[in-house]
């Protein structure tokens, strides 16, 4: 399987090469990709420098161009293809219908890849994205069962990345407008989600306080460990109980998964983290590199190593880890 | 413009379901969308049936629509679809890309619901020459966004293939999840839900810890907590190419926000205060439609 690493940065390219990534991903300097955050991501003379870094070590370098453009805002969304294509870089992780329609007349030799913004989680939906686009490709929604990646994988028309380890969505990616209910800005439309600029922190009487864009989020207690206020993670009241009603702060991590997702026929594992730091990328993707040649080598018999587990606990969030979907009785 | 009334979000007992589209029938609604869309559990009224609840609103002159689910993850989903798709024979609305790939492979034409990801004219023109005669707008999209994406499809000269279709009034779809948050909050797995979305016709109410309404959980589905509500924006709406407004489903006054709407229709004039019943209960917004948090309201 293919480990597809993360880089907002060059520090973090290199960071992800030099520790094992097969491919990485990176995104331009826009929204036009998921992860549009300050001071992160690719510009023209970045982007040169990322590609050659990659080739020199043989691997494979990709871009996402994975929001949805609006009229207003279409012809970054065209540049940004255009420039991908002339980089020569390959493959692009598109989302958009119209994006992915451009990029395949324009581009007709471009590998596409379906990002998980396309949202595409069964064979008919694959179907139509491979059939009027060619896509070689797609990144499946965290959102099934392990038997249900199964199922798909047997009869999928495309190759299929699935995400191994890092933040984790509980909602089925594109399809998902709670960032944008409470700050106007989405994954989707922005490649935000529950933007820094939106994020207020507290202290008062009660606690250190969370908020998004005035809303209070969570509330913790002296010694609690005070997460990001991602919408999905925070703590309300329903019925008058106060919980985590969507989901507690944690990670995905399905290293212990390997074995079973390669005899299922996934072609490539995903690691997220654009946002994240070169010291966390190298830690993240050198533990994934040991594991996957571990299995390479150990087949059936392959064990995951505590140290592994310690060492991506340690850079995760709300310090925990979870099968999410994977898992039926998480759902 | 036309009135629709959108599919049921919520799970109901099967006569609650019943009573609903009798009511329906001398409502001013011209359009009337029926089937799941968010759990293949819900088998109160089984997926054959709806058809069957149909004939009499097609026959008091409604168009009627077939929606279908808008989260397709196993292989049973997707059979259960392409028997609909099979043999529906009637109008069907798309809610993913699976439904989409079925009735464009069947040469039937579709409706592209709210799930569907929309965002600007050349997604509309692939999804058009698939077969769609009908989009229903994201709900995160705005006026500004809206107009842009009607300007070109005017240029680009298919304007007359497309009807456009506005979430005007309820609460917002706003994501759906493997996870079932309804279970959840019963402390249940959610293969053994015991279908508790029975015990909620309006889903549940989810509040900040200082009471500010936030979401409302419907099993795998997260809706706004507050209420969606362009009434105020119909002559807008009109003024630049809307053909039809959607009426989302609630347990208690949908058919007395159609009278209000249809009565706008018919030239009256009317102030957004007078949906008192909701108002009561909760607040509205209207954001999204001003490309604002859509929690706003203006």
């Amino acid at each position: 399987m293919e480990l597809v690493c993360p880089a907002g940065s060059l520090p973090a390219l290199k960071a992800a090469v030099d520790n094992g990534a097969d491919a990485v991903y990176i995104g331009f300097r826009d929204a036009t990709n998921a992860r549009h955050f300050a001071g992160l991501n690719f510009n023209d003379s970045k982007a040169d420098q990322a590609l050659e870094h990659a080739r020199r070590h043989n691997v494979r370098l990709f871009v996402a161009i994975n929001t949805y453009p609006q009229p207003h805002n279409w012809s970054a969304w065209q540049t940004a293809v255009d420039r991908a294509a002339h980089l020569g870089v390959d493959a692009l992780i598109v989302a958009d219908l119209g994006v992915l329609d451009y990029a395949r007349e324009r581009h007709p030799q471009l590998a596409l890849h379906l990002s998980v913004q396309g949202s595409a989680t069964n064979a008919a939906a694959l179907s139509f994205y491979q059939r009027r686009f060619d896509i070689r490709r797609a990144v499946l929604p965290r959102v099934l069962s392990l038997s249900q990646v199964r199922q798909l994988a047997a009869v999928s028309p495309v190759d299929l990345e699935v995400f191994g380890f890092g933040s984790l969505c509980i909602m089925a990616e594109g399809r998902c407008h709670l960032s944008s209910y409470v700050t106007a800005e989405s994954p989707n439309t922005c490649g935000a989600c529950s933007p820094a600029s939106a994020v207020r922190w507290q202290e008062t009487a009660s606690g250190r306080e969370s908020r998004l864009n005035g809303v209070l989020i969570d509330r913790f207690k002296a010694g609690e460990n005070a997460g990001y206020p991602t919408l999905c993670k925070g703590r309300f009241k329903v019925e008058e109980q106060t919980y985590h009603a969507l989901e507690e702060p944690t990670s995905l991590n399905t290293l212990a998964l390997i074995p079973q997702l390669a005899e299922i026929g996934i072609k490539a594992i995903k690691i997220e983290g654009r946002q994240r730091s070169p010291a966390y990328v190298a830690q993240v993707v050198s533990v994934w590199r040991e594991a996957l040649d571990h299995y390479h080598n150990a087949g059936e018999c392959f064990t995951p190593r505590r140290e592994w587990f310690d060492t991506l606990s340690r850079v995760s969030e709300g310090s925990q880890t979870t099968f999410g979907a994977y898992s039926r009785p998480w759902q | 413009m036309q009135l629709s009334l959108g599919p049921i979000f919520y799970y109901w007992p099967r006569q609650q379901v019943e009573d609903f589209y009798h009511q329906a029938l001398a409502s001013p609604a011209d359009i009337v969308y029926l089937g799941e869309t968010v759990c293949p559990k819900r088998r109160e009224v089984h997926p054959s049936e709806w058809l069957e609840m149909a004939a009499p609103l097609a026959e008091a002159g409604k168009q009627v629509v077939l929606s279908t689910l808008a989260l397709i993850e196993s292989r049973a989903d997707l059979a259960t679809l392409r028997k609909l798709c099979d043999q529906s024979g009637c109008l069907m609305e798309a809610n993913d890309m699976a439904a989409v790939e079925l009735l464009s492979e069947r040469n039937l034409p579709f409706v592209a619901g709210p799930s569907i990801n929309i965002y600007n004219s050349a997604s509309l023109r692939v999804l058009q020459q698939a077969g769609m005669m009908r989009w229903v707008m994201p709900v995160e999209l705005s006026r500004h966004t809206l107009q842009g994406i009607l300007e070109e499809v005017q240029q680009l000269g298919f304007a007359q293939q497309v009807q456009t279709e506005i979430f005007s009034y309820g609460h917002l779809p706003l994501a759906y999840s493997a996870r079932c948050f309804t279970a959840r909050n019963r402390n249940l797995p959610k293969d053994d839900c015991q279908l508790s979305c029975l015990d909620y016709p309006d889903g549940i109410p989810v509040h900040t810890r200082e009471n500010t309404s936030l979401f409302t959980l419907n099993g795998i589905q997260t809706l706004s907590g507050d209420i969606h509500n362009l009434l105020a924006e119909y002559h807008d709406m009109a003024a630049i190419g809307v053909d039809i407004l959607r009426i989302s489903p609630n347990s208690s006054n949908t058919f007395q926000v159609l009278a209000q709407f249809d009565r706008i229709r018919r030239g009256e004039t009317l102030s957004n205060q007078l949906i008192a019943s909701d108002q009561e209960a909760a607040t509205f917004c209207n954001g999204y439609w001003y490309g604002k948090p859509g929690m706003d309201f203006t």
